[in-house]
C-alpha cells in the first residue's frame, strides 16, 4: 500500500506557481493511495509539455515518452502486462492535437487503461500557443487575431466513438477529480478523464476563476451515465453552464478479453526458450 | 535434351492467381529433388493490369531467377505482347488458342495450344483453376512425375476443390503429352534434398516466433505485409499479441511500450513508414529499450515504384532520428540469414537494449527460396543483465546505472523493489530527467560505450561473409539480396574463365571494419554491386575503411539484377 510521502520524489517542480496541474498531482497521488497501489506496479506514461514533469513528481514506475504517443506506447504496456496499471497522462495538444491519431483507436480498443488529459486549452512549454481546444476568439502568440475556428469537444467525441468510461474534471476540485481518476482506474476498460487545467501563465480566458463560475456536477444533477443520447447531450452543453463528472459509462469487453488465448497471462513471463517452431516448419517443407 | 536446367515464366492478371501458381509449383519440383528459385512482379493494383512470376529450377543449387525463360505459360494475350522477347531461342509457349486474340510473332517458339478455359468448363470449376491445368500441360511438355504436383494440390487444398483441381492438372498433362512431341527440355527426378521453401517474410517471421517475439504491431506495407499476414496467422498458437495498429507512429511506440513492460516487440514497414517511425527510434535509443524493426525497402524517394525492389535506404537507415544513439543494422542476404539473424536481433536487442533494424527489400522479401530445414536451436535466446522478481540491490534501483561496459542491468517494471523510470529526455542514473552539461556527457558516453561492447561480440559472429575462392580476379562486395544474383553471375564468369570471390557484409552498423579490411586488403580488383543511384555502401566503405572500391555497378530500375547481366558488366569492369 503506497503513502504519498513514498509517492514524494527528490525532483524539484518547475511548473508555475498556481499551475492547474498542482490540483492534477494531488488528486494523482490521492488516488494511487486511495486504490492502494504499489509504486512497481503502476507506470505512469507522459508525452511532452508541461503534464510531461509528471514523472519526475510521482514516485512510480514511468515512461517520459514523446509529443503525442502517450497512448500507443501505454497501449503496448497495458497489452502486454496486465498486472500492471497503466496511467497514461497527455497534455491538450498532446493528445488532441499531434496525437489525435491514436485517441478513436485507443476508444475502440477499450484496454484496460487511464487516460488523462490535461486539457489547459492552450499550448504552455512552448510559451503560449493555440491548440484545438483553445476558445474561438483566443489569442496566442500563434493566433494574434484570434483562433478563427471552433474549438473541439472531446468529450462528444470519445462518447461517439466507443468510450465505455467518459468523464471530465476540474483541477480546480481535486477531490472531485480524484474520485473520477479512482474510478477510472477501476473501470475495466479503458477509463478516460479529460481535466480543465487552468494555466495561469498563457491562457487569460479560461481562468480558475472562469471555471468555477461554470461547471456544476453531473453526478448531483441526476444524470444517467448509461445513457448515451443524455451523456452526448451533456457534452455539448458549454457556455454559462459546463458540466464536469462522468458523462458516461459501459460494460463492454476488453481488447485483452477477446483474446482467449492468453487471457490474463501477461506476456513478458512467459518462457521464451520453449517455443516449438517444428510444426510451422514442416508447413513450409 | 537439356536436363534439369530449366526456367518458367507465368503471366496475366492481377487476381489471376499467378504467383500461387509459381509457388505450387516450386513445391512440385522441390518434392521431386531438385533446386528451384522464383520471384513474382506485380504492379500496384489489385486486378487487372500484368503479373508475372519466374521459377528456375535446376539439379544444383539456384540462387536467383535467369535473364530469359525457356517456357512461358501466358493467362492473357498481353502476357505474349510483353515477354516473347525474353524467351530462349528453341523455347515454347503455353497459351489458350481459343482464347487468345493473337498469335505469338516469333517463328521460332514452339507453340503448345491448350484449350485451358474449354478444359475447366467441362470440368465445372472456376475460371482460376486453368491455372492447374496449365502446370498440368507444362508438367507434361517437361515429361517430370505428375503425382508430384497432385501431392502439393493435395495439401493445398480441401475435398473437392483438391479432387477439382487433380482432375484438372491430369488433363493439362495429358493434352500436352497426347498433341505435343519432344520439348527438348526434361525433368529428372532426384534423390530428395528435405527442403524447406519460403519467402523472406516468412523467415523473418520463423525466426522471430523462435526467438520468443510476443508482441508486434504493424501497419500494412508492401513488401512487408506479408510479415503481418504470418505473424497474425500464428498470434493464437504462440501466445503472441499482433496488433494491426492505427499507423507505423503507433507501431513503434506500442513496442517501446511492450518492450518496457518486458515483452519482446516487433514492428516492420518500408521506407515511407521507417520515416514516420523515426522520432520513436529514437525513443527506443535514449530510453535504451530493446525494439526490432524489419525495413522491407523498395524503390523511393517517396511512393516511388512501391511493388518494386531497391536498396536505397541504406544511409537513411544508418541515420535515422535526431541525435546520436547506438543501433545495430543487419541485412540478411537470403532466407536462412533472414531466419538466423532475426533472432539474433532479438538477442543483440535485449543484451545491449538499444533497436536493431533489420534491412530487407522486395526481392529478399518476396522472392521463393530454398532452403535447409532450419535449426530452431542454433541461435539460443538470450536475454542480457535481466533483473526480474525481486531487486536486490544495495542501494535504490538505477535504470541508467553508469557501468563500464554501457549496459545498465533492466530491470522490468513489477520487479520489487525497483521503481523503473524511461526518459526520453536526457536523464540522471535514476531516469529522472536532467539538464545538467556533465550528466549529459556520461550518459552519452555510457550509450555509445555499449557500441564498443557490441563489437568485441562481432569477433564471434558472422558479419561479414566471403564466398568464392581467397584469391580471385576480382572481388565484388554487397549487401542484402544481391547476393543471389551474384553467386549466379559467379558461376557464368568462372564458366567463361574469370575467377571471382563475393564478400556479403551483414552487419552495416557497427561496422565491422577489420573483417572488410582484411579480405579488400588482400583483393585485386574491387566492385561494389548495389540496387542504388548513389552506391550507398561504397561511401560507408569510404567512411569507414577510408578507401573507395575500384568499380561500382549499380541499378535503379526497380527490377532485381540479372545474373547474365550482372556477369556482362562485371567483365566489362575488368
Amino acid at each position: 500500500m503506497v503513502t504519498l510521502k513514498e509517492l514524494a520524489t527528490p525532483v524539484p517542480n518547475t511548473w508555475c506557481p498556481g499551475c492547474g496541474n498542482f490540483g492534477i498531482l494531488m488528486a494523482v497521488k490521492n488516488a494511487l493511495v486511495e486504490l492502494g497501489l504499489s509504486r512497481e506496479e503502476t507506470v505512469l506514461v507522459a508525452g511532452i509539455g508541461c503534464h510531461g514533469k509528471m514523472p519526475n513528481y510521482v514516485n512510480t514506475a514511468n515512461l517520459h515518452g514523446i509529443h503525442g504517443r502517450t497512448l500507443p506506447a501505454a497501449t503496448g504496456m497495458a497489452l502486454s502486462n496486465p498486472n500492471l496499471t497503466v496511467i497514461c497522462h497527455a497534455g491538450d495538444a498532446d493528445c488532441y492535437d499531434e496525437g489525435w491519431e491514436h485517441f478513436a483507436p485507443a476508444l475502440r480498443r477499450n484496454i484496460d487503461m487511464t487516460l488523462i488529459v490535461h486539457n489547459n486549452m492552450v499550448l504552455g512549454l512552448t510559451v503560449g500557443q493555440a491548440t484545438s481546444t483553445s476558445q474561438e476568439g483566443f489569442r496566442s502568440r500563434s493566433t494574434p487575431h484570434g483562433v478563427i475556428v471552433p474549438p473541439l469537444n472531446p468529450i462528444a467525441h470519445a462518447i461517439v466513438g466507443g468510450g465505455t468510461f467518459v468523464a471530465r474534471g476540474f483541477a480546480g476540485d481535486p477531490k472531485h477529480l480524484q474520485k473520477l481518476i479512482v474510478e477510472a482506474v477501476r473501470h475495466n476498460g479503458f477509463g478516460y478523464v479529460d481535466v480543465f487545467q487552468p494555466c495561469v501563465t498563457f491562457n487569460y480566458l479560461n481562468t480558475y476563476q472562469w471555471f468555477k463560475e461554470r461547471v456544476y456536477k453531473l453526478e448531483e444533477t441526476g444524470h444517467d451515465a448509461t445513457d448515451r443520447w443524455k451523456a452526448l447531450e451533456k457534452s455539448f452543453e458549454w457556455g454559462d453552464k459546463i458540466p464536469i463528472g462522468l458523462f458516461y459509462r459501459e460494460k463492454r469487453p476488453t481488447y485483452r478479453d477477446n483474446l482467449p488465448h492468453i487471457k490474463d497471462r501477461p506476456l513478458t513471463g512467459l518462457d521464451l526458450g520453449k517455443t516449438d517452431i517444428s510444426s510451422l516448419l514442416k508447413d513450409h517443407m | 535434351m537439356k536436363t534439369n536446367d530449366f526456367s518458367i515464366m507465368i503471366g496475366g492478371e492481377a487476381g489471376d492467381g499467378i504467383s500461387r501458381s509459381g509457388e505450387t509449383l516450386a513445391r512440385a519440383f522441390l518434392r521431386g529433388g531438385l533446386h528451384i528459385f522464383g520471384t513474382n512482379d506485380y504492379q500496384s493494383l489489385i486486378r487487372g493490369g500484368h503479373n508475372f512470376y519466374i521459377l528456375r529450377v535446376k539439379g544444383e543449387e539456384v540462387y536467383s531467377q535467369g535473364d530469359l525463360v525457356d517456357l512461358l505459360i501466358a493467362f492473357n494475350d498481353d502476357t505474349i505482347n510483353r515477354h516473347e522477347g525474353d524467351i530462349v531461342s528453341d523455347g515454347g509457349i503455353i497459351y489458350d488458342g481459343e482464347a487468345s486474340k493473337i498469335t505469338p510473332k516469333r517463328n521460332d517458339l514452339k507453340r503448345y495450344i491448350v484449350p485451358l478455359n474449354r478444359i475447366v468448363e467441362e470440368l465445372n470449376g472456376r475460371t482460376i483453376m486453368r491455372n492447374t491445368v496449365a502446370l498440368g500441360a507444362a508438367i507434361g511438355l517437361l515429361d517430370y512425375d505428375l503425382t508430384l504436383l497432385f501431392g502439393v494440390l493435395k495439401d493445398s487444398f480441401e475435398g473437392k476443390v483438391a479432387d477439382l483441381n487433380i482432375a484438372a492438372a491430369e488433363r493439362g498433362y495429358k493434352y500436352a503429352k497426347e498433341n505435343y512431341g519432344d520439348f527438348g527440355y526434361q525433368l529428372k527426378k532426384q534423390e530428395p534434398k528435405h527442403k524447406m521453401v519460403l519467402t523472406g517474410n516468412e523467415a523473418v517471421g520463423l525466426g522471430a516466433i523462435n526467438a520468443g517475439c510476443k508482441f508486434y504491431a504493424a501497419y500494412p506495407m508492401t513488401p512487408v505485409a506479408g510479415l503481418l499476414h504470418f505473424m497474425a496467422e500464428n498470434e493464437r498458437n504462440y501466445d503472441m499479441i499482433v496488433l494491426q495498429a492505427e499507423g507505423e507512429i503507433a507501431a513503434i511506440n506500442m513496442i517501446v511500450g511492450a518492450s518496457y513492460a518486458g515483452a519482446r516487440a516487433m514492428t516492420s514497414t518500408s521506407g515511407g513508414g521507417f520515416c514516420l517511425m523515426t522520432e520513436g527510434l529514437g525513443l527506443a535509443g535514449m530510453t535504451e529499450t530493446p525494439v526490432v524493426i524489419m525495413v522491407g525497402q523498395r524503390p523511393g524517394p517517396s511512393t516511388g515504384l512501391p511493388t518494386y525492389s531497391a536498396q536505397g535506404d541504406l544511409r537513411f537507415i544508418l541515420h535515422a532520428s535526431q541525435g546520436e544513439f547506438p543501433r545495430v543494422v543487419v541485412a540478411p542476404g537470403d532466407v536462412e540469414q533472414c531466419f538466423y539473424e532475426t533472432m539474433r536481433a532479438f538477442n543483440l536487442a535485449e543484451k545491449y537494449q538499444l533497436p536493431v533494424i533489420i534491412l530487407a527489400d522486395k526481392y529478399g522479401l518476396e522472392s521463393h527460396c530454398e532452403a535447409d530445414p532450419f535449426d530452431p536451436h542454433r541461435i539460443g535466446v538470450e536475454r542480457g543483465e535481466l533483473i526480474v522478481g525481486e531487486y536486490r540491490g544495495g542501494e535504490e534501483y538505477k535504470r541508467y546505472k553508469v557501468t563500464e561496459r554501457g549496459v545498465s542491468p533492466r530491470a522490468l517494471p513489477g520487479t520489487k523493489g525497483a521503481i523503473i523510470r524511461a526518459n526520453s529526455s536526457e536523464h540522471d542514473e535514476y531516469g529522472y530527467t536532467t539538464e545538467r552539461a556533465e550528466l549529459t556527457k556520461e550518459m552519452n558516453e555510457k550509450r555509445f560505450r555499449k557500441l564498443s561492447l557490441l563489437l568485441k561480440e562481432f569477433d564471434g559472429i558472422e558479419t561479414t561473409k566471403l564466398y568464392g575462392p581467397q584469391s580471385a580476379d576480382a572481388t565484388i562486395v554487397s549487401l542484402g539480396s544481391t547476393k543471389g544474383p551474384i553467386r549466379e553471375a559467379m558461376r557464368l564468369l568462372e564458366a567463361r574463365g574469370i575467377v571471382t570471390n563475393f564478400l556479403q557484409i551483414i552487419y552495416l552498423e557497427p561496422f565491422p571494419t577489420s573483417a572488410v579490411k582484411r579480405v579488400l586488403d588482400s583483393a585485386n580488383k574491387t566492385m561494389m554491386v548495389e540496387h542504388n543511384v548513389t552506391s550507398q555502401l561504397s561511401s560507408l566503405l569510404k567512411e569507414r575503411l577510408l578507401r573507395d572500391v575500384d568499380y561500382k555497378i549499380l541499378k535503379y530500375d526497380g527490377r532485381p539484377f540479372n545474373p547474365g547481366e550482372l556477369s556482362k558488366r562485371i567483365e566489362e569492369a575488368l
